[in-house]
């Protein structure tokens, strides 16, 4: 046999035991039936019609792309500038490795942490807005701060964010700063050479981030549960709920869906930047 | 209260007794050979506290595993691995689903020494010989089977038991007297305008629907059947109704657990909600006023028992009814009562209170001093009175018990539309 199957052998044992396999029985339970308590192992359709044929489902999946395009947006246009600053107008070292290091704060303590912490802070009663009334900027405490959409985006952006910073300072870092003095000295304005030099070189840091992003927000439940106070609905709470009532070749076929989504996302994405080429 | 020589006297005379019937020997070697046996145990974790599985060690000598999980883990577990416990602490409810798969074996009361002190709404359903059995699953309605092999429920007492009941209590709504303005005596004022956007349901179907019937039944434009057992045409007005509500801005949040109901109303986000009345006690615990408040349309209420899985026979069989007697002996129920809850048999667990503890718990008399918790923590300082009163006066107005539907699944569905709304 040769060597290369060998080196290659560990992590195919891996991902065959714990990914392809738990996929294939995800796909097989899809097709079963099941009553309020147990499974029946068969092969039925119903739970992909109920699933597709449903406007709740249509909905959710809806509501759930406008988080992610939002979260997605938002995310590259922080982390690019982000990544801008730590790449290219900080020179020494040091200095980029302790700020980078800052871009990590968020990642200190555990996500139910941070998100409960919010409440203090954007509630009713929080800091944020105790804080606009004593200043006279606002007369009644502004509601849409906490449990609503706006306190979804604004807690994946705060969490999210540094998947996009990563890729892309990356990315950044191997830029030859000779192709920006050429652009300079051939007459490029700053906006320019941001445009034409920058931005197209990064463009594999920025894949990488966006398929970070997009599978993450596609993916959460506990996140829209938490800052929405239960208010909004989205593709992974849709399969948490059927779990959590034993529904789950519901959440199977739920689950199948899902997954051929964000792969059709992460082809797309990958259509429009080659990773590997330009790596 | 924690030791009591007398009660612990009469336990072991009884433990004597139980193994004397059914093996032969000495109680000693029955003695001996029961340290050998561990019971597992799982349900929610309301009643699987570790001071249960220690007092059991020291009390019956045996060992007692325990396992706390959601509901609806649970009735996974009941189900679809009967062999992985030997007692099952599940909710009446629960049972209606469970029972019928023929995972439990039907206990026999002879066994059971307590039996004719149980109150009686787990056998008659009738808390009193004057009231009227609530709608929904009704604890008597599932008690009992019609015989030793039938999975069949039956329609009045058997000598059959499916669960032997060991803890109940009533729900309503919680309210921030500080913050509502106004006093609150009906399940509608939860969808008050007054409150709009200060009001939270809970976000599990099966529960958070009967709240929203019980609102909808309050304000007149609702009679149900059953709201335990809801029609199609039914569950698809209250939800239209629910929709209705949501989309006006009626509610603040939907919490699922028990802490998210806890932060909720700690922090002014809301005033009144679908509450447990742990997480009532635990507001107050932070110093912040938080009431029970009792609702002229009466509570929601729900109850649990335990169970013997099918597998179990010989000694684990008789440790096992050996476990349920001593439940029902007092200090168990003792225990429940110091948290809130009730247990079966309240003559036993008076014994095992101080008649401070019991005035205040069950008889709903101002508490002469301060009232503890089981683990020693203040919970009510002296001169209050518990919200609802006395024990007859909550479990007499029981409106509704937490129950299952026959149309489940199509309830669920509309649920979800409802959140996704």
């Amino acid at each position: 046999m040769k060597a290369s199957y060998l080196q290659a052998a560990p992590l195919a044992l891996i991902l065959g035991a714990f990914l392809l396999l738990p996929m294939v029985a995800l796909i097989v339970v899809s097709f079963f039936d099941y009553d309020s308590v147990q499974i029946i192992p068969g092969f039925v359709l119903t739970n992909y019609q109920d699933v597709l044929g449903s406007s709740v489902t249509w909905r959710t999946y809806l509501n759930t792309l406008r988080f992610t395009a939002i979260v997605w947006a938002v995310t590259l246009l922080v982390g690019f500038w982000v990544s801008f600053y730590l790449a290219f107008v900080v020179r020494s070292r040091v200095t980029q490795l302790v700020l980078f290091l800052v871009c990590t704060i968020p990642f200190l303590t555990s996500n139910i942490i941070r998100m409960i912490s919010w409440v203090p802070f954007l509630g009713r009663e929080g800091l944020l807005n105790t804080a606009l009334l004593r200043l006279g900027l606002i007369r009644s405490p502004l509601e849409f701060l906490l449990f609503s959409d706006f306190a979804v985006v604004l807690a994946y952006v705060h969490l999210y964010t540094l998947f996009m910073v990563t890729p892309i300072f990356n990315t950044m870092m191997r830029i030859d700063r000779r192709f920006i003095e050429a652009a300079i000295d051939g007459g490029a304005r700053p906006w320019q050479v941001i445009a034409y030099v920058v931005v197209p070189l990064s463009k594999p840091g920025i894949a990488i981030g966006s398929i970070f992003v997009v599978t993450l927000v596609m993916g959460d439940f506990i996140t829209v549960r938490l800052m929405s106070g239960g208010q909004s609905a989205s593709v992974g709470l849709m399969i948490a709920n059927q779990i959590s009532l034993l529904q789950y070749p519901a959440a199977c076929a739920n689950a199948v869906v899902l997954l051929a989504v964000v792969l059709l996302m992460i082809a797309t994405i990958l259509r429009i930047v080659d990773i590997r080429k330009e790596l | 209260m924690t030791t009591s020589p007398l009660g612990r006297r009469r336990l072991l005379q009884t433990a004597g007794l139980a193994a004397s019937g059914t093996v032969t020997g000495f109680p000693t070697v029955w003695a001996h050979n029961v340290k050998n046996v561990t019971l597992r145990q799982f349900g929610t974790g309301v009643s699987n506290l570790n001071a249960i599985a220690e007092k059991v060690k020291q009390d019956l000598g045996f060992t007692l595993q325990m396992t706390a999980l959601d509901t609806d883990a649970v009735t996974q577990k009941a189900v679809t691995q009967p062999n992985s416990y030997e007692i099952a602490d599940i909710e009446y409810f629960v049972t209606k689903k469970v029972f019928p798969t023929g995972v439990l074996q039907p206990m026999d009361t002879k066994r059971i020494k307590l039996f004719d002190q149980i109150v009686p709404i787990f056998t008659t359903g009738k808390l009193t010989p004057a009231s009227q059995v609530a709608q929904g699953t009704a604890p008597n309605t599932v008690a009992f089977v019609e015989s030793k092999t039938s999975t069949k429920f039956a329609t009045h007492p058997t000598e059959w038991a499916t669960l032997i009941p060991t803890i109940y209590n009533a729900d309503t709504l919680g309210i921030r007297p500080d913050l509502v303005g106004r006093p609150i005596r009906n399940w509608k004022d939860l969808v008050d305008p007054a409150f709009k956007g200060k009001t939270a349901i809970l976000n599990i179907p099966g529960i958070g629907i009967m709240d929203a019937a019980m609102v909808m039944e309050s304000l007149g434009t609702m009679k149900y059947v059953d709201k335990g057992n809801m029609t199609r045409p039914e569950i698809d007005k209250t939800v239209a109704f629910l929709i209705e509500t949501k989309k006006s801005g009626q509610f603040r949040a939907f919490w699922k657990t028990f802490d998210e109901s806890v932060n909720l109303m700690a922090s002014g986000e809301v005033v009144i909600q679908s509450m447990w009345s742990p997480a009532v006690a635990a507001v107050r615990s932070r110093s912040i006023p938080c009431t029970y408040q009792p609702l002229a349309e009466g509570y929601r209420a729900w109850a649990g028992g335990l169970g013997i899985a099918k597998h179990l026979s010989g000694i684990e069989l008789d440790a096992a009814y050996e476990y349920i007697n001593w439940y029902l002996s007092g200090w168990v129920g003792a225990y429940l009562n110091r948290q809130g809850y009730y247990s079966a048999v309240l003559e036993t667990a008076q014994k095992f209170m101080t008649p401070d503890e019991w005035g205040y718990w069950i008889e709903g008399k101002p508490a002469q001093a301060d009232i503890k918790s089981p683990e020693g923590k203040v919970m009510e300082k002296a001169g209050a009175v518990r919200d609802g009163g006395s024990f007859y006066e909550r479990m007499g107005h029981v409106a509704c018990w937490n129950s299952v539907m026959t149309e489940d699944r199509y309830m669920v569905q509309k649920w979800n539309e409802f959140i996704a709304a």
